[in-house]
């Protein structure tokens, strides 16, 4: 059971913002001179075929809606590799205006690869220490953990529903206070009329 | 009449890397009209001119696009050489002009590569990418990087090339040329693939003078606008004549990279036989002050690079035009009346290249 997925699983490829450099060499791990393929190791377009998820580049305001679909719709287990210092951290372009910074802001990362541009060598490194993860994650959900429970498995309408409460939450414990404080100003306002 | 349907393409679409997102308005399974919208890429690096001094701005140039990445920096040093003065070493403008020619090479494979996937010819993309592998290997071996060198500079450049490797890399393009041929042969007379790209997204001489196209989409519609001409770098002296077709179609467009391919290694044996001895950088002296236009001829067509200089430390403004940019009207055109199945060709017969797109 635990052995189909990680000796061959598929992959999907999401380029973040990254100048194409991390991108062709993702791309060149297929081809002959690196050929992944040989071990069954596809690209596939399909996030519900997919068990390992390559981003490279960093993340900005219009892609995060697109990185999360995409990770939202992989089936779990599942495996996010960050491919290059771009997708990391921002890289070069982490002072740029546009730019919100490493993936791991926005889906959680199990490998960071480093590297501008990443290496195929270093590329097919970081998807190998992924199926170790990979691994783990299925081990997991063997045992009959909750989907919700695995490690790095996180819906995000779950997430924002929460989040969303809890602010409600605050706003509702702090309003008291602000109303009070709103209500003294006002006061204030009127006796200087 | 039949009913309109909007279909979305991409930014997530199989048959490219990168992010582009069309909405596809059809009736039936004809393209009525494609609506481009951009955006997912966009960095904003021309503003790193503010953070960065202009002698390490090379750099973050140079990162506009992972594929034309020494072109890019090429066009960067050019213009601040054009601005403050500077004269550069022949043998410096000959090397430049080798490695620019080797990633034209890499980035055409690259792109018949991906245009071979395409339409769904597996094998055939596999070898070229195979191919595609020796030009990596000598940018290895020559600057230290696969797809982004740092060897160019203002004035110059900061690596050279011994003679030795010079000869032993016009032998390897040799070889190259030998195993293109055979790849070559199966682009140019396949049926299969020819009755995928003949007579497909044609785009006439007045349309693609019109619409500002530039590049081998101008090219193949037999506009000669090839920046080359004006005998920058080392072209004057190689006898650089641009590949030209013109039945305008994604047929003739897949030509011309494949000539370009040929020529680029002739270009480069030519510079290797001439190859001038020398120094590989002039001094530099002081901070750019005005304003100066370059231009190059990268892979996918001209790109202009402005900037302008206060006589400081940091430039006030960079601006890079990029030739995709130039070639998306042309592409909205072409996808008009297409089927809806041809849109993935026609979307790769531009060579779009989104990260200089939107840098």
């Amino acid at each position: 059971m635990a052995s189909y997925i990680t000796k061959s699983p598929w992959i999907i490829h999401y380029d973040g913002s990254s100048c194409n450099g991390c991108d062709i060499e993702v791309l060149a791990c297929l081809t002959p001179m690196y050929d992944v393929e040989r071990f069954g190791i596809i690209n596939t377009g399909n996030p519900k075929h997919a068990d390992i998820f390559l981003v490279t580049g960093s993340v900005n305001e219009q892609n995060i809606p697109v990185v999360k679909q995409i990770y939202d719709q992989m089936p779990n287990p599942k495996v996010v590799v960050a491919i290059g210092i771009c997708a990391t951290s921002g890289g070069i372009f982490r002072e740029c205006y546009n730019i919100v910074g490493g993936v791991d802001q926005v889906v959680p990362v199990d490998v960071f690869v480093p590297g501008c541009a990443a290496r195929p060598e270093a590329i097919i490194d970081g998807v190998v220490k992924g199926l170790g993860v990979l691994a783990e994650k299925q081990a997991a959900l063997a045992k009959g953990v909750r989907d919700a429970e695995v490690p790095g498995a996180y819906k995000y309408e779950e997430a924002a529903e929460e989040t969303a409460e809890a602010a409600a939450e605050e706003i509702a414990e702090e309003a008291p206070e602000a109303a009070a404080e709103k209500a003294a100003e006002e006061r204030k306002e009127e006796e200087a009329v | 009449m039949a009913k309109r349907t909007i279909i979305p393409f991409g930014p997530q679409h199989p048959v490219l890397p990168e992010p582009i997102h069309l909405d596809l308005v059809i009736e039936d399974e004809r393209v009525v009209e494609a609506i481009p919208s951009i955006g997912y890429i966009h960095r904003g690096l021309e503003k790193l001119v503010e953070k960065n001094e202009w002698p390490e701005m090379v750099y973050v140039i140079e990162r506009v696009c992972g594929i034309c990445s020494f072109g890019h920096g090429w066009g960067y040093c050019k213009t601040i050489e054009g601005n403050m003065g500077i004269e550069v070493p022949p043998r410096a403008e000959y090397l430049r002009t080798i490695w620019h020619e080797l990633g034209r090479i890499h980035s055409h494979l690259l792109w018949l590569g991906l245009l071979a996937d395409a339409f769904g010819f597996e094998s055939l993309f596999m070898h070229t990418w195979r191919l595609r592998e020796t030009i990596l290997d000598i940018f290895e071996e020559t600057t230290g990087g696969r797809v982004i060198f740092s060897v160019c500079k203002v004035g110059g450049l900061r690596k050279d090339v011994a003679d030795e490797k010079l000869a032993e890399i016009a032998e390897t393009l040799n070889g190259l040329k030998k195993e293109f041929r055979e790849l070559a042969g199966v682009f140019l007379e396949d049926v299969s693939v020819k009755s995928r790209l003949a007579g497909v997204g044609v785009l006439s001489y007045d349309e693609a003078a019109a619409l500002g196209t530039v590049g081998p989409v101008a090219r193949g519609s037999g506009l000669n606008n090839d920046v080359r001409l004006d005998g920058h770098g080392a072209y004057a002296e190689l006898g650089f004549e641009p590949c030209l077709e013109t039945d305008g179609d994604c047929y003739a467009r897949c030509k011309v990279r494949v000539r370009e391919v040929f020529q680029s290694i002739d270009l480069i044996g030519r510079a290797i036989a001439k190859m001038p001895e020398g120094e590989i950088a002039a001094a530099v002296k002081g901070n750019p002050a005005g304003e100066f236009v370059g231009r190059m001829e990268q892979p996918r067509g001209e790109a202009y690079y402005y900037s302008k200089g206060a006589g400081a430390k940091f430039l006030e403004r960079i601006r890079v035009r990029t030739p995709t940019n130039a070639n998306i009207p042309a592409l909205v055109k072409t996808l008009q009346g297409c089927d809806l199945a041809d849109v993935p060709i026609l979307v790769l017969t531009i060579d779009p290249c989104i990260s200089c797109t939107e840098r």
